[in-house]
């Protein structure tokens, strides 16, 4: 037995309610975060991350509340995004019973912020949100620059060497999104996953655009992620967790049953 | 009723700590504490935590907990997790060397750079490993051999004597993912994250009289 590949399914949250909600089995309140974070739990996802979308910074107290009480219910490790600035916001989601932050902009407009972070909390709890394009052309060799603000924002930075820099800052983790991939269900960008996991040294979860269960194989064999990270095939009911880790197994990938 | 004292030194998850024991405690108190008079007065502890040495000892130095935790430890069903484990030992070679509580012998050492150049192993050794479990003991009733914990370190610890290793896990090499002596039993996974299996450890713990 080795260390096994994880799959992280992943909610996005609004002033506490999961967008969009969920479809799968046994679901009264299709948005109730504790009641979809069990029911994960109960389908053997490895993770839970919490992506908290709300806008208005008033609303982000609710987020601490939906975390003390996913943590009060469901014992496996969860990680919360979005909006993650400060030290105390860190401190905050860590009390209330996270396992890691993870940082995305913030690490942009100051990458200190993630030194501080790991220097106060340590690497294990230190995710670091890297959100990349692909900005090669055809023909050109490969190359990814970081975006922020939901790919919106470029900042001219390149992600290989970007990923570096933060795990030479203390990050424990990184989260690597598509976003050329992100929501089109034509699985991960293999390439970029497999130039970071390569790069960084640290775990990469892979994330942005799975839409079925091969996506997820090739993530790990072919981008050489150490776990995968989806949600509308898992929110939808097109796949269960056990279902992708029967598949994974098949294909010859250690997850945990 | 049994009453559990979770050490507080300002790091470290210790609401999951709490609420996963008062999961399974079966109406045992669960008293999150840096009083050293608390955990004296405890029928259990737990000294949990996540993060650098370094700042874990200065802490427990600076709230006076070094001698209760030593007392302690000699003395009741004693639960180390983590950081926890680590405080445990002789001596860390975190932060440029740190000398720890010494309850158990041992040291803990960071994974070798060789574990990522030459294997393409990653860490932090992140996610859910199997632990073999080394002989009998209380902690293990009705926990399946081989099981998967959850894990997340960078340090891992080498007990002086083999025969303190009480489950081994996998990374690259063989490292003691528990280690245990009399009333301390001393886990590197995090038991309050390993759902089930990490469960059924802590209620094996909150029924344990310290006797192996």
């Amino acid at each position: 037995m080795s260390l096994a590949k994880r799959i992280i399914p992943c909610l996005d949250v609004d002033n506490g309610r999961v967008v969009k909600g969920v479809q799968f089995v046994d679901i009264r309140d299709a948005g109730d975060p504790v009641e979809i974070a069990r029911q994960y739990d109960a389908h053997g996802a490895d993770e839970i991350t919490f992506l908290d979308i709300t806008a208005s910074s008033q609303e982000r107290e609710t987020m601490v509340h939906v975390v003390e009480q996913v943590a009060g219910e469901v014992f496996i490790p969860l990680t919360v995004g979005g909006g993650i600035r400060t030290v105390a916001d860190i401190r905050r989601m860590l009390n209330a019973g996270a396992d890691k932050v993870a940082i995305n902009t913030a690490a942009v407009s100051r990458p200190e912020f993630v030194a501080e972070a790991a220097e106060r909390f340590g690497s294990q709890c230190i995710v670091v949100a890297l959100d990349a394009k692909r900005v090669s052309k055809e023909g050109e060799p490969l190359r990814w620059e970081v975006f922020t603000h939901g790919g919106r924002r470029e900042t001219g930075l390149d992600a290989v060497a970007w990923s570096q820099r933060m795990v030479a800052n203390g990050a424990g983790e990184i989260l690597l999104t598509s976003m050329d991939r992100d929501g089109t269900k034509q699985g991960f960008d293999v390439e970029l996953t497999r130039a970071i996991s390569d790069a960084s040294g640290v775990p990469v979860i892979a994330s942005g655009g799975v839409g079925n269960l091969q996506h997820l194989v090739d993530g790990v064999q072919l981008g050489r992620a150490d776990a995968v990270l989806a949600a509308s095939i898992f929110h939808f009911g097109e796949y269960t967790i056990e279902e992708a880790k029967d598949y994974m197994a098949a294909q010859g990938i250690e997850v945990r049953r | 009723m049994t009453v559990i004292a979770v050490v507080d030194y300002g790091m470290g998850n210790l609401r999951s700590v709490r609420k996963a024991l008062e999961h399974v405690g079966n109406g045992a108190v669960v008293e999150v504490t840096s009083a050293p008079e608390r955990i004296l007065r405890a029928d259990r502890v737990v000294l949990p935590g996540v993060g650098a040495i370094g700042d874990c000892m200065n802490e427990l130095h600076r709230l006076e907990l070094v001698e209760a935790l030593r007392e302690a430890a000699g003395s009741k069903p004693f639960l180390g997790v983590c950081l926890g484990m680590q405080a445990l030992l002789d001596f860390s070679e975190e932060n440029q060397g740190v000398d720890c509580l010494g309850v158990l012998p041992g040291k803990a050492r960071r994974f070798p750079a060789e574990l990522t150049t030459d294997a393409g192993l990653k860490v932090p050794h992140m996610g859910w490993n199997g632990v073999l479990q080394q002989g009998r003991h209380p902690l293990w009733r009705g926990i399946a051999d081989n099981s998967r914990f959850y894990f997340v370190h960078s340090y891992y610890v080498e007990p002086a004597e083999a025969a303190l290793a009480a489950g081994v896990t996998r990374y690259g090499f063989d490292f003691a993912a528990v280690v245990a002596r009399g009333n301390v039993f001393a886990t590197q996974f995090h038991p309050e994250k390993s759902q089930r299996a990490g469960l059924d450890l802590l209620a094996n713990f909150v029924r344990w009289d310290g006797s192996v």
